[in-house]
């Protein structure tokens, strides 16, 4: 009969069906950390975000060294990178090799335990305060330093030109010693122009909170966010004196993007990686500049680090190529490729970076402006796993009273009332 | 298995007249009746076995981790009892998103609605080239939301936006979109009504399709005006088709996340959670915070909300349906008082 061999046709598909779904549903593991292919030629995986410099042509430098092959996944950004991230480590899946950004560098160090730690002959590679970031409570070194983000101030020269200010990049550096002069400056622009001086208010507060020793947490893991004098400091400054001169309370809108070309504002604290977003959104703007200055000295705002998850199949293998991408002369080529700023001691005295300009920022010598913001870092800000939280918050509370909606002291009672329960 | 075998053969096999006893027992003969026995349980046991699978165990294991300080990376918890539910509901900004919810899903539906039945009825009419109107209406539904939230975000910009111009164009001064709760959600809700419209008028379409011609024959014999006839022939008829939009825009609108996340640049629902949505909040607990414990006991609470509204809806539609099934005009209770009289009555000329 036709209908019985039908029938058992169709009771095997059903099992061939369940079969299948059952498999589909077990091999969700999948592991993306070869060790070797059959040929005996090894192979590890890197995964990075955005832009970090790492060319294949530079990666096929590596090849031809040490005869191993890199598969290069690049995350669209930080932030799927970060998710991919948490969601992998300690259980397998991630790459041999992972970039790491400093915004969610702190979460990660609370599971420093499942990254491989940098050898200790590497140690003195970077700047202190890059390689203090990346250290456990047991004094492991647990990250390789990619690049970092000392900040200067970039400027637009015709702005300040039309309002009576000094156009010379070597005199505009003069006019910020401190942020009670560039508040001054400001204050002063904003008189004569009727136009806001800086592009937002919260770029001034990350400014500020990068000079703290401390932020909102103690070292020992105590949180003093509500009882920190200096917060508070930095809280008062940036909205009496920052607020009346900003254009924006916070960056990245789409207002923010359409005022870097129309000139709604003439001054920006920026990092090296923030010149590449200048030049990409004004490019038809020939006034953009950048003063060898930052208010007090130095500020780092931004940067990477490369670790080595624990449970990768070839930790040592993993390790040779943290250590080589990370080594100085490539880290210069990092930087050629994408503007990266090497956090390394001796990439920063090289040839290709101190002579290096950008024809963008009316020549400007951007590496030399680096190292010399670099040097001017004295302080590295203590950022525990909860510093991402605390600032977004205050962040906020900022937010608020610029657009009016609470006053200053309400807003600060409400900053605390929510940082209470985290 | 076991009972199938000692039961007799099951298959009447109704094609041979003589029914004959099989004289062996062949294995292909068992597989036959196991076939017949077994086999609709396996066509339908994909569906089952993927429900458990994604369906029954993510919830169970929320339902557990939901009481714990849960840490995903160490995939490890403490239990901490009923702390993660008790800190949810003390958040302030757990009511603020529920109220920006509730907000968001009134400022939507309700137009949305109303549009999609004014676009409907127009649709409906003898108009040239029906099918490129048809079918127009439902392109914005085939954007993808964050495309749409990125064409918005431009017009709603506050400083450099598109409707901000032409509001000072007319000489009204700019609304503060992403600063003022109400005027986000207006600007969050018209995103929602430019994806939805279209799809609810086509449903809404295809119900006054339905509706019988005549109907409208003998209205306009008596004299009826178009208006009338909306009032007193299409919107009845639409009742059951209208409950079931109204749910399925109570739902989506309650889980309402994609407009409001790309709403600004950051996703979490502005400086003084403006546009904070429930779902955006659980997000943000989960993979903003990292804190699963709490996203899990936001996500019950959120199911027993969404559990809440469901059964009020499900009174409402069970009263509006009631009357759609009447044919005597008479209620339920009125026919069951009936039957019992008549009941009384049989009983009675019986004696």
């Amino acid at each position: 009969m036709k209908t019985r061999a039908l029938r058992r046709t169709a009771l095997l598909a059903g099992v061939a069906t369940t079969a299948i779904v059952l498999a589909g549903c077990a091999g969700g593991g999948g592991d993306t950390g070869d060790g070797g292919d059959a040929d005996g030629a090894q192979t590890l995986t890197l995964a990075t975000f955005n832009d970090m410099g790492y060319s294949d042509e530079l990666l096929a430098e590596f090849t031809e060294e040490t005869g191993i092959e890199v598969v290069h996944n690049k995350a669209a950004t930080s932030n799927d990178a970060r998710a991919n991230f948490f969601q992998k480590l300690g259980k397998g899946g991630l790459a041999d090799v992972e970039a790491v950004e400093v915004d969610w560098f702190t979460e990660m160090m609370k599971y420093s335990d499942l990254v491989v730690p940098v050898p200790d002959d590497l140690k003195g590679r970077w700047l202190d305060w890059k390689e203090a970031a990346a250290t456990d409570a047991n004094g492991n070194l647990v990250a390789y330093g990619t690049d970092m983000g000392p900040q200067s101030i970039c400027y637009r020269a015709d702005l300040f030109e039309a309002a009576g200010l000094p156009t010379d990049r070597e005199e505009v550096a003069q006019l910020f010693p401190t942020w009670d002069a560039f508040f001054q400056v400001g204050a002063d622009y904003v008189e004569k122009t009727g136009t806001p001086f800086i592009d937002s208010t919260n770029s001034v507060l990350q400014g500020l909170v990068n000079q703290l020793e401390l932020a909102y947490e103690d070292p020992d893991g105590t949180i003093i966010a509500a009882e920190n004098p200096d917060i508070r400091a930095a809280y008062d400054e940036v909205v009496d004196k920052a607020i009346p001169i900003s254009a924006f309370p916070g960056q990245w809108s789409d207002d923010w993007y359409a005022a870097m070309a129309g000139g709604e504002f003439a001054a920006m604290l920026c990092p090296p990686w923030m010149h590449g977003i200048i030049a990409g959104e004004a490019p038809d703007v020939a006034g953009w500049d950048i003063a060898n200055a930052f208010p007090e000295g130095g500020g780092n705002w931004g940067g990477s680090y490369l670790v080595v998850p624990a449970d990768g199949k070839n930790t040592e293998a993993a390790q040779q190529l943290a250590d080589w991408l990370t080594a100085p002369e490539n880290q210069i080529k990092a930087f050629e490729n994408a503007g990266t700023f090497p956090s390394q001691i001796e990439a920063q005295d090289s040839e290709a970076v101190t002579s290096y300009t950008n024809e963008y920022f009316n020549g400007a010598p951007t590496g030399q402006i680096g190292i010399d913001r670099a040097n001017a870092i004295t302080v590295s800000t203590y950022k525990g796993a909860d510093y991402f939280k605390y600032h977004d918050a205050l962040q906020n509370a900022i937010t608020r009273v610029f657009d009016g909606l609470e006053d200053k002291e309400t807003a600060w009672e409400t900053w605390q009332t929510e940082i209470s329960s985290f | 298995m076991t009972a199938t075998e000692s039961r007799p053969q099951v298959r009447p096999a109704a094609a041979d007249p003589p029914p004959r006893q099989p004289r062996v027992i062949s294995f292909s003969h068992r597989l036959s009746r196991w076939d017949l026995k077994v086999s609709p349980y396996l066509y339908i046991s994909p569906f089952f076995i993927m429900f458990a699978i994604v369906g029954l165990f993510p919830i169970a294991y929320t339902a557990v981790i939901s009481f714990m300080d849960w840490d995903l990376v160490r995939n490890s918890g403490e239990f901490v009892g009923f702390d993660q539910y008790v800190w949810i509901l003390t958040q302030p900004h757990f009511w603020t998103a529920l109220r920006n919810t509730f907000s968001i899903f009134v400022l939507s539906s309700v137009p949305q609605l109303l549009l999609a039945i004014f676009i409907a009825s127009v649709l409906d009419r003898n108009i040239r080239a029906k099918t490129f109107w048809r079918m127009s209406v439902l392109v914005p539904y085939v954007v993808a939301p964050v495309a749409v939230g990125l064409i918005f975000n431009a017009m709603f910009a506050d400083k450099s936006g598109l409707i901000n111009s032409w509001l000072q164009l007319v000489g009204i001064s700019a609304i503060p979109w992403h600063v003022d709760p109400f005027w986000s959600h207006v600007a969050i809700a018209t995103m929602v009504n430019y994806r939805w419209v279209g799809y609810n008028t086509l449903i809404l379409l295809a119900a006054m399709q339905a509706v019988n011609r005549d109907f409208y024959e003998a209205a306009t014999v008596d004299g009826a005006g178009p208006i009338r006839q909306f009032f007193s022939i299409t919107m009845p008829s639409l009742k059951p088709t209208l409950i079931f939009v109204i749910i399925t825009s109570t739902i989506g609108g309650l889980q309402i996340f994609d407009e409001p996340r790309v709403f600004d640049q950051f996703g979490r629902g502005g400086s003084a959670q403006q546009w904070l949505t429930i779902t955006l909040y659980l997000y943000d607990i989960g993979w903003g915070q990292w804190d699963f414990g709490r996203a899990a006991a936001m996500a019950w609470i959120l199911f027993i909300i969404i559990l809440g509204i469901g059964l009020i809806n499900l009174l409402v539609t069970r009263t509006l349906v009631r009357d759609e099934g009447m044919r005597s005009g008479l209620s339920k209770r009125q026919q069951k008082r009936a039957a019992r009289a008549a009941k009384k009555q049989v009983k009675e000329s019986q004696r």
